[in-house]
């Protein structure tokens, strides 16, 4: 038995998707910006793809640019809003709880002589709306808060947080990461008042190396960050990628087909998994009600994460000791941080993330799995 | 300068010149090696030994950087001259050669110099002073900035007279040692940091083949410790030829101490066991002399002159550690020269971090130590042969 329950660091990419990907490598490789009808045929799949994401996301076509995933999406929509209204302010609110891909970019920033504000988080990872309310300054010209939390799921009030920037600071622009949230839960960009959104196609059964920016009207003026051939109407110059951008818009295509019932199984799979996880003693799953169901978070008192995690993957089993991109480094989770944990509970915390293919028969053999390894790994705790 | 001018290597070493007797056994594992290392660069070479060189004249194109890198590698070469060949062996063809190789190898011509020439060919109508004095002359009319200096010259033109005719001017150091081959094999505990790399080097410099012992602890280690292991033993062949990794998975035994010695002591018994597994190894290993270990004194706890006794008393068979006297900076130094410390910084938890405890006694006392262990006594003979079982050995190169 195998159970990859690690989706939240990337899924396993989706056989429509890889059918469709390799008929554009093989046969419709043209290159779109051609005149000839290779060129015509290759652009009829990129304009397919922004015809579903636009119809998703209830937005036009031209508000529409693919990138090379959701960091240089990030990284589009902070860089560009600061070079294009540094004349007007030099303030940014975001979190304590961003991943990389976000806070990276704004400490660029802050080094370079901008204010940063960031927002703080309950013991659930939640920030307070009243908080935004009061750090929203004439002089904030982004706000950059996250979606999904990518360690413990938390999800954030953006429609009340994107109506409170409407009301006290309408000028300023609104960037939403929902790397771990799209194809998943639903957002509505207009009634949260966003201009900014990042996703990632590699998170939701699609190809590594391509994502998406949703960029409002009134921020289409922000300079690109790659400069070029001038494709994709110059906001993101580059060969456009049209076997990843074909298979990005496969993969929503089937999640969306049934988004609500798979929010619901689930939610269901998840309400099952904890419900048994909190059976093994010293058990604790992190974060509150607001919480994506793809996502959990557990605590397993006098068991470190990371022999925790080697222990599951001997059997099969493939989590991750907080996020995937830490792994690299030996310095610890900033939202376990946050919402107040210790280096030592930090330290013995594990991540399972679900995708819509995950089953219950999954779940049973890792429960069967940590109940198996638990207690003998508590035996060696470091004393 | 253009690297294309040198049609061969000159080698030169020293160690081995007095060897007596045994000398030829050396410079043979020498030329043996200077031809597999060459072999590496992709470019074609006749390797020769003339009086007490080694010669190896370039058959093809080749990368001058590859080759110095390669040759910087050979243990045993002391010294390695880029060297041009001299087409026409006529006096006055040397004096033009000497012109052309100081304009093609010193963009400044304003150094003083000397010129040195053997003449092993005893029959070349010029005497080796008459040489000397024939070149320098061409050399100061052709570059009137140029000065003769006998005693303390900047640069010294070699120039040597056989069937054929060099000329160098440039010696670049080489590693030193003993070549491979010459002093059998030993087993380097080899965990993931800067140490022990580096003592397998110091040992296979004086002409040691190495095979290698890893501890692997699943699941307290990862895969990628293990990855990093093996690397680290890939970068080191590069210098000391293949190398037999032998990974064994340990944690079954350090789960028996952990839960039956006393925790202070973790880390000797430990290392006591490593040890008895490396020399079961090497005893079953041809050729295999030694254990080698990157200990230094009181680096650690465990490597006091009290925790080295008991970690000695272990095994029999002879334990080097050629790192004894080294302070950590210059260990990473060397870890750096070698190309080891890039990998060895990589911070993935090995076998002997997870289980630390906080305060390891410092001062072990052998008797206590032997008391602890016997509480093992009923499981650890079991244990020790399902570890030897576990053994998977790669072929590193």
């Amino acid at each position: 038995m195998h159970a990859y329950l690690d989706n939240s660091a990337t899924t396993k990419v989706a056989p429509e998707v890889v059918e469709i990907m390799n008929k554009v490598f093989l046969e419709d490789y043209g290159n779109p910006s051609s005149l000839h009808k290779m060129g015509f045929e290759a652009e009829k799949y990129v304009n397919e793809a922004i015809d579903t994401f636009s119809k998703i996301l209830k937005c036009n076509k031209k508000n529409i640019v693919f990138t090379s995933g959701g960091t240089e999406s990030n990284n589009t929509a902070i860089i560009g809003t600061a070079l294009f209204k540094e004349s007007r302010g030099k303030h940014i609110i975001t979190t304590e709880i961003e991943h990389p891909a976000v806070s990276e970019p704004v400490s660029f920033l802050e080094k370079r002589g901008w204010e940063i504000d960031r927002l703080s988080v309950n013991s659930e990872g939640l920030v307070d709306p009243e908080e935004l309310k009061e750090k929203l300054r004439p002089d904030t010209v982004l706000v950059s808060i996250m979606h999904v939390n990518n360690e413990i799921g938390a999800v954030e009030p953006i429609e009340e947080l994107g109506n409170i920037i409407k009301d006290k600071a309408p000028e300023c622009f609104f960037h939403v990461d929902d790397i771990q949230g799209f194809g998943k839960l639903k957002m509505d960009i207009k009634r949260s008042n966003i201009d900014f959104l990042s996703a990632s196609a590699h998170k939701i059964h699609g190809p590594k190396g391509v994502g998406l920016l949703f960029v409002s009207d009134r921020a289409s003026h922000i300079p690109p960050m790659m400069m070029g051939g001038g494709q994709q109407s110059g906001m993101r110059s580059g060969t456009v990628n049209v076997p990843g951008i074909a298979g990005f818009a496969e993969a929503v295509k089937c999640l969306y087909e049934n988004i609500d019932g798979s929010f619901d199984k689930i939610k269901d799979l998840r309400d099952f998994f904890t419900g048994e996880l909190l059976k093994i003693p010293d058990t604790r799953i992190n974060g509150g009600e607001n919480v994506s169901p793809y996502i959990v978070s557990l605590s397993v008192k006098g068991v470190r994460s990371e022999v925790l995690l080697h222990a599951l993957e001997d059997k099969g089993v493939y989590v991750s000791a907080g996020s995937a991109c830490s792994s690299h480094k030996k310095h610890g989770s900033v939202t376990l941080k946050a919402i107040g944990f210790t280096d030592k509970e930090a330290e013995e915390t594990v991540r399972f993330s679900f995708s819509c293919h995950t089953t219950k028969e999954e779940l049973e053999y890792a429960l069967e799995c940590l109940n198996e390894i638990v207690p003998g790994l508590r035996r060696f705790k470091r004393r | 300068m253009s690297e294309k001018l040198f049609n061969a290597f000159l080698l030169k070493y020293a160690e081995i010149g007095v060897k007596g007797k045994n000398r030829f056994v050396f410079e043979e594992a020498l030329e043996k090696q200077v031809r597999l290392h060459l072999k590496r660069t992709g470019g074609e070479f006749e390797v020769s030994r003339i009086n007490g060189r080694i010669y190896c004249e370039a058959k093809s194109d080749y990368d001058y950087d590859a080759v110095i890198g390669e040759l910087k590698k050979v243990f045993g070469v002391v010294g390695i001259c880029p060297v041009t060949h001299v087409a026409d062996k006529s006096p006055e063809g040397i004096m033009e050669a000497a012109v052309r190789f100081i304009d093609d190898n010193y963009p400044e011509k304003n150094f003083t110099f000397k010129v040195d020439t053997r003449r092993a060919n005893k029959t070349y109508p010029k005497t080796s002073m008459e040489v000397d004095a024939d070149v320098g002359e061409a050399l100061l009319n052709a570059y009137p900035d140029l000065k003769v200096d006998v005693h303390t010259p900047q640069e010294v033109l070699h120039i040597e007279l056989r069937e054929q005719i060099f000329m160098y001017s440039k010696i670049i150091k080489g590693t030193g040692g003993l070549p491979l081959g010459t002093n059998g094999r030993a087993l380097l505990l080899l965990s993931g940091g800067f140490d022990s790399p580096v003592a397998g080097y110091m040992v296979s410099k004086r002409g040691v083949y190495l095979d290698a012992v890893y501890f692997n602890a699943p699941p307290y280690t990862s895969d990628r410790a293990k990855q990093k292991v093996i690397d680290l033993a890939k970068v080191l062949s590069s210098y000391t030829g293949t190398i037999r990794l032998h990974i064994i998975n340990f944690t079954d035994i350090q789960m028996a101490i952990y839960e039956k010695c006393p925790h202070d002591e973790l880390t000797i018994i430990m290392r006591r066991y490593m040890m008895k597994i490396a020399q079961h190894i090497a005893e079953n290993t041809e050729e295999c002399f030694g254990l080698i270990t990157g200990e230094s004194i009181g680096q650690v706890a465990s490597q006091t002159m009290k925790s080295l006794y008991c970690t000695d008393d272990a095994v029999t068979i002879p334990v080097y550690r050629p790192l004894i006297g080294n302070d950590k900076q210059e260990i990473i130094d060397k870890a750096e020269e070698i190309g080891t410390a890039d990998i060895s910084i990589l911070p993935y938890e090995d076998c002997c971090t997870i289980f630390v405890a906080k305060h390891p006694v410092t001062k072990p006392n052998l008797n206590v130590i032997k008391a602890s262990e016997v509480k093992l006594n009923d499981v650890i003979d079991d244990l020790m042969e399902k570890a030897l079982e576990s053994d998977e050995v790669i072929e590193v190169s």
